[in-house]
This record gives structure tokens, sequence and C-alpha cells, in this order.
């Protein structure tokens, strides 16, 4: 089974399209991912408990990258570690890549197979072709 | 003699739920200032929802009246302050044991190492731990010194208020605040004001207790 993907966002759209926007790069292949996004309300906002319960759907064994947006994302996402089994926390990476092209980096290699922590090396490098063509990490000349 | 037990925690939470009512508008205004202007509806709508929660499952397990408060405000809060409080309550039941003041003192503590851990912050950092950390600091020292449990939760709320009131001319260097920069100094931190209103919330409630 491939690495479980888990998307954290304040907006359950900005969400399901970035989903979109990564399948889009996979053209013939399935890949799911996981989503977590909104308050329970369908507002702005996020859940640990369902951050929690996407992590759980989204492992098989082999492992779970989880993509956040900003703010109160990557605090619900830490806080969602505390309320999962020990077992499937292990198995959990919670990435510090900018959420839509540290997925799509996630999301190819995921696809084709890697494991784990390449996967959450190949998110995390999701920055550099952007850096590399604007000229660098300030953002160009 | 009376205890911090189920029923004292309960009445904590829904006096601290009564005052974000009542100070909803007054908490979303210092929000507005300086962050995204919804802490007071934020939080209102989490302790109204964890009172809900306590009524629809009561217990008379102190722990497990924490641990509900916590996965209510987890869930229902949306904004940073969800986390933050929830990990305080989640860290505060885990390390309840017993039923007297310094089993709370040592529980508000992991709380608040547990809020330390999630927000990476510093007092200082003009957060809720600003009014958080001296609380704490007053309630050992208090209840160190042999002084009962009323007058301990006095001194933390009073603390409290002043470790709020000292975040009024500090720049934020943490959440969307930090992104103001020097134009965060001038008001009191949100977050500060309403873990005040935490601290009053059991100086009021567990007076007679402990």
């Amino acid at each position: 089974m491939p690495v479980g993907l888990v998307v954290v966002s304040h907006s359950r759209a900005l969400a399901d399209a970035a989903v979109e926007l990564a399948r889009g790069m996979l053209p013939g292949r399935e890949l799911a991912v996981g989503v977590a996004a909104g308050d329970v309300d369908g507002g702005l906002g996020t859940d640990a408990t369902a951050i929690a319960d996407a992590v759980t759907a989204a492992d098989s064994g082999d492992g779970v990258v989880v993509l956040m947006d900003l703010g109160s994302a990557v605090l619900s996402a830490e806080t969602a570690l505390e309320l999962l089994d020990d077992d499937v926390r292990e198995r959990v990476v919670l990435s510090p890549a900018p959420l839509v092209e540290g997925l799509v980096g996630a999301a190819v290699t995921a696809a084709a197979g890697a494991d784990r922590d390449r996967v959450a090396t190949e998110a995390l490098r999701g920055l550099a072709p952007k850096q590399a063509h604007l000229g660098g990490p300030a953002g160009g000349s | 003699m009376s205890a911090v037990d189920a029923a004292a925690l309960t009445a904590w939470v829904r006096e601290f739920a009564r005052l974000v009512h009542e100070q909803r508008d007054a908490l979303t205004q210092l929000d507005a200032a300086i962050g995204d202007a919804d802490h007071g509806a934020n939080l209102d709508r989490g302790m109204t929802a964890a009172v809900a929660a306590l009524e629809a499952t009561p217990s008379d397990d102190p722990a497990a009246v924490l641990k509900t408060v916590a996965t209510t405000l987890i869930k229902t809060v949306g904004g940073a302050s969800g986390p933050l409080y929830g990990t305080f309550f989640l860290r505060a039941a885990g390390a309840l044991d017993g039923d007297d003041g310094r089993a709370l003192a040592t529980a508000v503590r992991a709380g608040y190492d547990g809020v330390v851990a999630r927000g990476k912050a510093e007092r200082g950092d003009k957060t809720m731990l600003d009014a958080l950390g001296p609380a704490c600091d007053a309630l050992d020292e208090a209840l160190g010194s042999g002084k009962p449990l009323g007058e301990a939760l006095g001194a933390a709320a009073e603390a409290a208020a002043a470790g709020r009131d000292a975040t009024e001319p500090l720049v934020a260097r943490k959440g969307r605040a930090s992104y103001l920069g020097e134009r965060s100094a001038g008001h009191v931190d949100p977050g500060a004001a309403s873990s005040t209103l935490l601290v009053q919330a059991a100086a009021t409630a567990l007076a007679g207790e402990g």
C-alpha cells in the first residue's frame, strides 16, 4: 500500500482544490488523500479530532504524511497526535512543507511507491523548483 | 469535607463558560485589534458546547470531566485557542491524581506545560502564557506556604490579571499578531484575557473546596 497522505486546512474548499491539483499530476493513477478541513459547521477552522480520524483512516501500516496550511492547522495537527493510538502515532510525520507544493511532491512520490521518509523528504523539497526558478528563498532579485 | 471532585470541576467549567459568554464581545474586540476578531465567539461556542457535553454525559470521575472539556474544545473552537485550551485540559486531565488543592495545582501546572509545548511560546511573547504562568506560580507558592485553596486561587487570579495587563505594551511574537510587529504593542492580548477568566472562574467556583 502507498504511504497515506492527509491534508489539513482551515478551508474545505482549499483542501479539496489542493488535492485536485495534486491528482492532476498523476494521470491514470489513483491515490487516496485524506482531508480534514474546516470547522464543524463548514466554516473556516481546524479540528484535531477530525485530523486524528483522517490519519487513522489513511494509515495502512506504511505510515502517513500530513500536510497542513498554517496557524491553528499546525497546532491542531500536533494535538491530533496526542489523540492517536500509540502504534499509529509512531507512523505519522507532520510535514513543515508548504501545502500546495509539498502535497504535489508527496503525491507524486507516494504514488510511485516510495516509503514514508522519502515522501516526507520530497514534500519538503516541494518549494525548491520554484525557488530555483525565481532566484532563491527570498523570492527573487 | 468538600473536595476538588467532579462536581467542583464541573462548577469551574460552568463559571468559565459564563464569564466567557459575558466577556465574549470584549474578547473579540481585543482580538480585532491584533488578531482575526474571532476569539470571543470561538471560545464562547466551545465553552457552551463543553457545558452541554458535561450535561449530556455527566461523570463522577474528575479526570473525565476535564477530558470531555478538552475534546469538546478541540472539536468546536476552530481557531488556535481550540488546540491550545484543548491541550491545557487534556494534559490537566492526564495529570490529575487526587481531589485536594495540591492535586489541582499539579494538574493545572501540567496543563500550562502542555500549552508551552503546543504553542512553542515563552512568557513575554504576548500570549495566554503571560496570564497562566504567573497564576500557576502564585498557586504553587500560596499552597506551599500553607494557605487554603480558596485564598491560593484568589492569589492566582490576581497574578493572572496582572500578567494579562502586562501584555499591553508587549510586541507579539506568536500567532497572527506577530505579523504586526511593533503595531501589536498597545493592546492587551486576547488569549491572556481569556486565560485570566479561566483562573478567576476557578477562584470563584472552587473557593470553598479542598
